[in-house]
């Protein structure tokens, strides 16, 4: 498959009055054309950041990009003026945000809001762009698209809004779409709606999809690629298989298991990761999991592990990994040895 | 849950319109019937806006009723008076869904978990400090604590503060409102772990609303569904789970998505076509109708009752 992004070694900070949040600290992976990769991680870990750093949308100040390079489509998107970037944003990037009802303008009507990118970005005459946000419409599953165009965002209903914002977000046939926890305010029959179209739209037209989400069902439906992060870098990634029956993270242990599956004995306690993550001020030298880390050793406090791969495309950062640490059975998973 | 045990709320042909102007009227509970038995959790699902919020707070009286009523220990709550009513305000607390919107941003934690201390004039002075502290660590904080601000806390810590919060007047009831949904979910489970443990100490009754199935069939004994203002099905939740009768919660239950890939893949889910109907004039017959794979002539012209078809296994369906 072809490259569409890679990002090495990205780095951003935000520099406040109590001093420099590292909120990202190093972060590489890549998305191949067409291919749909899930984000997956704690409050505050940094996937919203590192998004926003690709979108080029963090304030700055506060936000400092320390250091990194981000390929898309083969240009370092770093480089690019204020100008080119905005091109993309309108028409090679699109990103879905978690509330649709901040993010889509109340004061202008839905099928003008999906015409107005088209316009502006592939200068399409205007009677052609409202004939595509009609046809967007329809596609995105919103019944009565002739008539539903020239309304507005309040007279939508929530499950309604959000596929608003995707149809908007796919009107320019992105090359990618970031979608930031595109259904966690909807009911279950409703996420499966979405979940569809935007599996369906991908396949239509090859559209790559990062997906930020906390719901590790949604990730099993819709994701081949999984990254796992925590405190700022990203600790686990591999295939949707390999994280699922194969994970090798402590931290990505504890996040399965604290998942209720409808099969859960109710008169078990659910697990959770007791403690909570590091101070982003002042990261520990280490592993930044090991305070929480049943595992942990002392070389996890001193220095931080190195990723070591487990097989084609999966590694995971973890001392436990390493040939002379001791042999831990996963407690999640098809139980393979380390 | 068997039928021996005692009701602590009979819910009985409870109804909460909402004028919405120029005369159009949204029922957004429309003849719901339930009991919640002393000490059971009974979990409350169903689509956005098809009234588990309107039930919740209309049963804890934050809402007069627009028909029927609500019994609380045989007593009809929205009738109560005096010591009685205070009585009743202590006993029937609420946790709120949004852990950032529902704490005063201008008082302190020691001050929140204290007001409804002082309000029922619980404990004074020293007491009163020593039993904020206890609560504090029940929900595990701690003291030191006591004298922050509410942003000063995760969304998880905030959740605890609420859940203190409701547990400071020592109720029997507590309305759990969508407790979870903001949060990741590890502190998910530490939420629901200390809510759980909660009520085998103290012997509590939840009303249990929330959109995640999975969890809400963890913590529930039974299960009522919801659609559009009424009540379509109620069982305990192993039946619920197992067998579901209605061919909305049969919609639902095969929408959850699984967190094991194996499983996704394979599944198949009963795609719902079309979008709720409005609240406002709902349609004729069952409410359903219009979304339904199964339905008949009948449908659209009567409404179906709500019937026992299976032993303490409610639906309202013309399937059964
Ligand atoms: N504008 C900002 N100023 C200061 N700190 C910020 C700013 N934006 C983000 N941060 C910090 O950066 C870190 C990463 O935040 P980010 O929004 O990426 O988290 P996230 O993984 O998306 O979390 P969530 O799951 O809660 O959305 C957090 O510690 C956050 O407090
Ligand atoms: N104070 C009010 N005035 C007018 N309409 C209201 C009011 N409160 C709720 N409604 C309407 O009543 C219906 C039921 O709302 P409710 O908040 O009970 O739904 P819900 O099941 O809790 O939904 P969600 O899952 O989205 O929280 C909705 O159509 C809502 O718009
Ligand atoms: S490196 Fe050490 S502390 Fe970190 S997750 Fe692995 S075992 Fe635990
Ligand atoms: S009553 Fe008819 S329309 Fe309603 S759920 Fe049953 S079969 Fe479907
Ligand atoms: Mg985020
Ligand atoms: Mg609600």
């Amino acid at each position: 498959m072809e490259r569409l992004l890679e990002v090495k070694d990205l780095q951003v900070s935000f520099k406040t009055y109590a001093g420099e949040v590292k909120a990202v600290r190093g972060v590489s992976f890549h998305v191949d054309r067409g291919e749909t990769v899930a984000v997956v991680g704690e409050s505050g870990c940094g996937k919203s950041v590192t998004m926003q750093a690709i979108m080029r949308l963090i304030p700055m100040p506060p936000g400092v990009i320390k250091n990194g390079t981000i390929i898309f489509d083969g240009k370092d998107i770093t480089k690019l003026s204020e100008k080119e970037m905005e091109h993309i944003r309108g028409s090679e990037i699109s990103m879905v945000f978690q509330d649709p009802m901040t993010s889509l303008n109340p004061t202008m009507k839905v099928g003008a809001q999906i015409a107005e990118g088209l316009i502006k970005h592939q200068k399409m005459h205007p009677s052609k762009a409202r004939e595509k946000a009609i046809e967007m419409l329809k596609l995105v599953g919103i019944p009565n698209a002739e008539k539903r165009v020239d309304q507005y965002p309040h007279e939508f209903s929530g499950g309604m809004r959000q596929r608003a914002m995707i149809a908007i977000a796919l009107a320019c046939n992105p090359k990618l779409l970031i979608a930031d926890e595109p259904t966690t305010a909807l009911d279950v029959t409703i996420q499966a709606q979405i979940l569809d179209l935007m599996r369906d739209l991908q396949k239509k037209l090859n559209t790559a999809i990062i997906i930020i989400t906390h719901n590790l069902g949604v990730v099993a439906n819709l994701a081949q690629r999984v990254l796992v992060m925590y405190a700022g870098k990203i600790i686990e990634r591999g295939s949707l298989d390999e994280i699922f029956y194969n994970p090798r993270h402590p931290y990505t242990w504890g996040l399965l298991m604290s998942v209720p599956t409808p099969e859960l004995d109710k008169n078990k306690r659910l697990a959770s990761i007791d403690g909570t993550p590091p101070d982003l001020f002042a990261p520990p030298v280490g592993c930044a999991f090991a305070a929480r880390c049943e595992y942990a050793m002392r070389i996890c406090y001193e220095k931080y592990p190195e990723d070591f791969p487990v097989s084609d495309g999966h590694s995971a950062a973890c001392w436990l990994l390493h040939p002379m640490a001791p042999k831990v059975k996963p407690p999640v998973g098809k139980g393979v040895t380390l | 849950m068997t039928g021996q045990e005692n009701a602590l709320i009979e819910i009985n042909n409870l109804k909460k319109y909402f004028n919405v102007g120029r005369g159009a009227v949204l029922k957004a509970v429309d003849d719901v019937n339930l009991k919640i038995m002393e000490g059971e959790t009974l979990g409350l699902v169903g689509e956005s806006g098809c009234g588990k919020t309107t039930l919740g707070r209309t049963v804890i009286r934050l809402y007069e009723p627009t028909g029927g009523e609500v019994l609380f220990e045989g007593k009809n709550v929205h009738k109560l008076q005096g010591q009685e009513l205070r009585g009743f305000n202590r006993k029937a607390q609420m946790i709120f869904q949004d852990p950032y919107a529902s704490l005063n941003p201008r008082m302190t934690v020691a001050d929140i978990i204290g007001e409804g201390i002082d309000i029922h004039g619980l404990y004074k002075n020293r007491e009163r400090t020593e039993r904020i502290y206890e609560l504090l660590n029940l929900v595990g904080l701690n003291k030191e604590h006591a004298n922050r601000f509410p942003h000063e806390f995760s969304g998880g810590q905030r959740q605890r503060i609420g859940i203190a919060r409701a547990l400071a007047v020592e109720p029997k009831f507590i309305v759990c409102d969508e407790p979870i949904s903001a949060l990741d979910v590890s502190i998910q489970a530490q939420v629901v772990n200390l809510l759980m443990e909660l009520q085998q100490k103290f012997k509590l009754t939840y009303l249990f609303i929330a959109h995640d199935l999975s969890m809400v069939k963890y913590v529930s004994d039974r299960i009522a569904v919801m659609y559009l203002g009424v009540v379509v099905e109620l069982a305990t939740s192993e039946d619920l789970h197992k067998s579901p009768l209605h061919p909305y919660t049969q919609a639902l239950l095969s929408a959850i998505p699984i967190p094991d890939p194996e499983t996704e893949r394979k599944k198949k889910r009963i795609l719902l076509e079309g979008d709720v109907p409005s609240p406002i004039n709902p349609p004729e017959g069952c409410r359903f109708a219009k979304r339904c794979r199964h339905a008949k002539p009948v449908c659209t012209e009567k409404q179906p009752e709500f019937k026992e078809v299976e032993k303490n296994h409610f639906v309202a369906c013309h399937l059964y």
